[in-house]
């Protein structure tokens, strides 16, 4: 491309003919720059309000790994306790995810006596004596001898092998780690996947692969006589003690329930209001000014607030959540749908009225089709939005999924419980956003 | 209405039209009619449903729906008031129904103090504000990569558009809880759940409105060599900007209400106090909360929706979620 050249007249006819491109005014120049400036010093002054810099110094940040590690894991925690007459003692923890007697793989006897527990590969491992430990790293073995009450570190210990008030911890990465004492070693093992996801370790069950269950399943010989095998298996399913999967349906179909019929009521109702509302069709400034404040009133008083309200009035459960998300959406619907019968255009009561339709008719046939893309797709918007705050007022005690999964979240045990929810409830919003998006298109067009 | 049919004597053919309209639109209606039949039945599910569910059932709770109410009377209206400056009550007896005057927070040590519902509040509100800066920040990057209309590579626009999904659609709660179990509960907890929302809503109504823009300036800044960064910059933010700004401010007015929400569950502020005092019967606390969030609700709705008129007109007073 070849540069242009402008002699200097042309330059003072250019700035003459176009002064509000070389003459800007200060604020044109430098406002956008003092916007940003301003945004920048504010989060500086809110860094220093919540005082965070020493709350992120403060946090526990070696055990988010953990909990991001249990989403998709889970840890058996196998104790070998030393016995005074030298055997080895093996307890697990209390409700085990591997079940009352368990025998895994990982866990084996060696010929001369010592419990061996591999940590995925045959290379590391570790060999449990009441004298001495002997843990192997990538095929390298180190033994642990004890000196009174301390486990001894060996010499040449890599860095996974760490010593602390006499205990030696040995980490495996992600299989695991074992802790050893002069009393007793602590494994913890962890497996990728949920454990026990169809069935609890008290159910028959459990521990079959799905061809198995699905043999029992189609087999007539019953294992509880009262009722068949598939029935059973339902039942067993849906108790499952670690992953209540009954409960979490039931909590999901509640926030559902409540986001739909919430929304709907809210709808109904405020159609008809928005008419009442709107000057250009009630013609009575009271009337109109009554309806907007009360829209503006129920619409401001927050969400939370109403789901408060109603937690006490009703006690907890969806009700409160189904008045809730009326009372709020109610406002908002109010002056939507208002705010979009005002903008209607006239000629086409006008039309309706100059062949003598009665006032309903002229509403039916001049406004409502008019306002029907806009109703439809806010009230489905709406919906879908409904889902997502449904879950979180529900936290507060307004029924549905939010207080499960704030429970869930409390005790920082359950993490895999919360991935299960989080997903579900993702597949539900999935779901919900292309029922609405279908409906929208069918209802009112692409273009919408 | 006149039926035509009647005035005008009709030939063959528009009897055959005619009686195919009729069939079509008793066919429509017929399918109305189960549609909404359809909805009703689900409607009556969904209640039964609801109610069985509830520990209170409604039916017989009905006589005393509003029992809770009566209770909630304070002492007198003045209590409101002293509820909310922190002053002290003659109703005074410990407990800590009547403690206004403990929640002060004194300034720099002289004998001002900010009172504490105003300073809950203010911590709801910077949660709002921080948040919407950062996710309207994160957002305005993401958007331009996400918008189809740049000659952004197809699998990056997708990737960072399930992202923005994504962070749409990942329960608050959730986001919140995980930091808390770091960090414990708080504030830090709280914006980090509502940025990382923000994000996802804005970011999708950012790259809409880019794929609206006029593309003839790109074009011709392309015409003179400009690169992408520069084409964006000078083509593309310009004919936004007063979109991305309304946007933003309607994402403040939602930022409030959702920070005092994720406040209820434990990320503090306002939220978190009124969940206290309206479960422990304390009502003149509640009232003084209310009155409160309820301004301040006002307050903010009214001057960005003031901003929003003068930036881009009646047009853009569209609601979104």
């Amino acid at each position: 491309m070849s540069a242009i050249t402008l002699s200097e007249q042309e330059r003072h006819r250019l700035r003459r003919a176009h002064p509000e491109v070389f003459h800007r005014r200060p604020w044109q120049r430098w406002g956008g720059l003092l916007l940003v400036a301003g945004a920048l010093g504010y989060l500086i002054y809110c860094w220093s309000f919540f005082d965070i810099g020493t709350k992120l110094g403060q946090g526990k940040w070696e055990r988010a790994g953990i909990y991001m590690a249990d989403w998709v894991s889970w840890e058996a925690q196998p104790r070998f306790r030393f016995q005074p007459d030298g055997s080895i003692a093996i307890e697990h923890q209390r409700f085990s995810p591997l079940g009352e007697n368990p025998d895994p793989d990982w866990m084996t006897v060696l010929p001369d006596g010592r419990k061996q527990v591999t940590f995925g590969s045959a290379d590391d491992r570790i060999e449990i004596a009441t004298t001495d430990v002997v843990a192997v790293l990538d095929g390298v073995a180190y033994d642990i001898v004890f000196d009174g009450d301390a486990a001894v570190l060996p010499e040449d210990a890599p860095a996974t092998m760490t010593e602390k008030n006499g205990r030696v911890t040995v980490s495996f990465g992600f299989a695991g780690s074992a802790e050893i004492r002069s009393t007793q070693v602590l494994v913890r093992r962890r497996f990728l996947g949920w454990e026990n996801f169809w069935f609890d370790t008290t159910s028959p069950f459990w521990g079959m692969g799905l061809p198995a269950v699905w043999s029992s399943v189609t087999s007539s010989e019953r294992i509880d006589p009262a009722q068949s095998n598939l029935s059973l298996a339902w039942n067993e399913f849906l108790t499952n003690s670690e992953w209540q999967h009954g409960d979490v349906f039931n909590k999901l179909a509640q926030t559902i329930v409540m986001a739909f019929v919430g929304t709907l009521f809210a709808a109904l109702l405020a159609f008809p209001l928005a008419f009442i509302a709107a000057r250009n069709v009630t013609n009575s400034k009271p009337a109109n000014w009554m309806t907007k404040r009360l829209f503006d009133f129920t619409r401001s008083v927050d969400m939370l607030i109403w789901a408060l309200v109603f937690t006490r009035g009703f006690g907890p459960g969806p009700l409160a959540g189904i008045a809730a998300i009326f009372v709020t959406d109610t406002g908002t619907f109010g002056k939507l749908y208002s705010e979009a019968i005002e903008n209607i255009d006239d000629k086409q009561r006008e039309g309706i009225r100059s062949v003598g339709a009665s006032t309903v008719e002229v509403n039916r046939f001049g406004i409502v089709p008019q306002i029907a893309p806009v109703v439809i797709s806010q009230t489905l918007y709406f919906w879908e939005a409904n889902i997502r705050g449904a879950t979180i007022i529900g936290a507060v005690g307004a029924g549905g999924i939010g207080l499960k999964l704030l429970e869930a979240m409390r005790t920082n045990q359950d993490w895999e419980n919360v991935a299960y929810m989080v997903l579900l409830i993702l597949c539900v919003v999935f779901v919900f956003d292309t029922i609405s998006s279908a409906l929208r298109s069918r209802l009112i067009g692409k273009s919408h | 209405m006149a039926d035509i049919s009647q005035t005008q004597a009709m030939t063959a053919a528009t009897q055959t039209i005619h009686r195919h309209y009729q069939r079509l639109l008793a066919t429509r209606r017929l399918y109305s009619l189960l549609a909404l039949a359809g909805v009703l039945v689900v409607l009556v599910f969904a209640l039964l449903f609801a109610n069985d569910a509830s520990s209170g059932k409604f039916i017989e709770r009905l006589p005393y729906l509003f029992d809770f109410i009566k209770n909630f009377v304070p002492d007198d209206p003045f209590e409101i008031v002293r509820a909310m400056f922190d002053l002290p009550s003659p109703y005074a007896d410990g407990s800590f129904k009547y403690d206004y005057e403990v929640g002060r927070h004194y300034l720099f040590g002289t004998g001002l103090y900010a009172p504490e519902y105003f300073y809950e509040m203010l911590v709801t509100l910077n949660i709002a504000f921080a948040s919407t800066l950062i996710g309207g920040l994160f957002a305005f990057l993401f958007c331009f990569l996400a918008a189809s209309n740049l000659g952004v590579a197809r699998p990056l626009r997708w990737g960072i558009r399930r992202l923005l999904e994504l962070m749409r659609a990942f329960p608050e709660i959730v986001l919140a809880g995980m930091m808390a179990a770091v960090l414990s509960l708080g504030p830090i907890a709280a914006i980090f759940a509502v940025s990382v929302h923000t994000v996802g809503a804005l970011g999708k109504m950012f790259f809409e409105v880019v794929e609206n823009a006029d593309m003839k300036p790109d074009d011709g800044l392309r015409a003179v060599g400009a690169n992408w960064f520069e084409r964006v910059r000078f083509a593309i933010v310009p004919q936004v900007m007063p979109n991305f700004v309304s946007y933003f401010l309607l994402r403040t007015e939602i930022n409030v209400r959702a920070s005092t929400i994720i406040g209820a569950v434990g990320g503090g502020g306002i939220g978190e106090v009124f969940r206290q005092s309206i479960g422990r019967d304390h009502a003149a606390k509640t009232y003084a909360i209310v009155i409160l969030l309820f301004l301040t609700i006002v307050a903010i709705d009214q001057l960005s929706g003031w901003l929003r008129r003068r930036l881009v007109g009646n047009a853009a007073f569209q609601f979104g979620a």
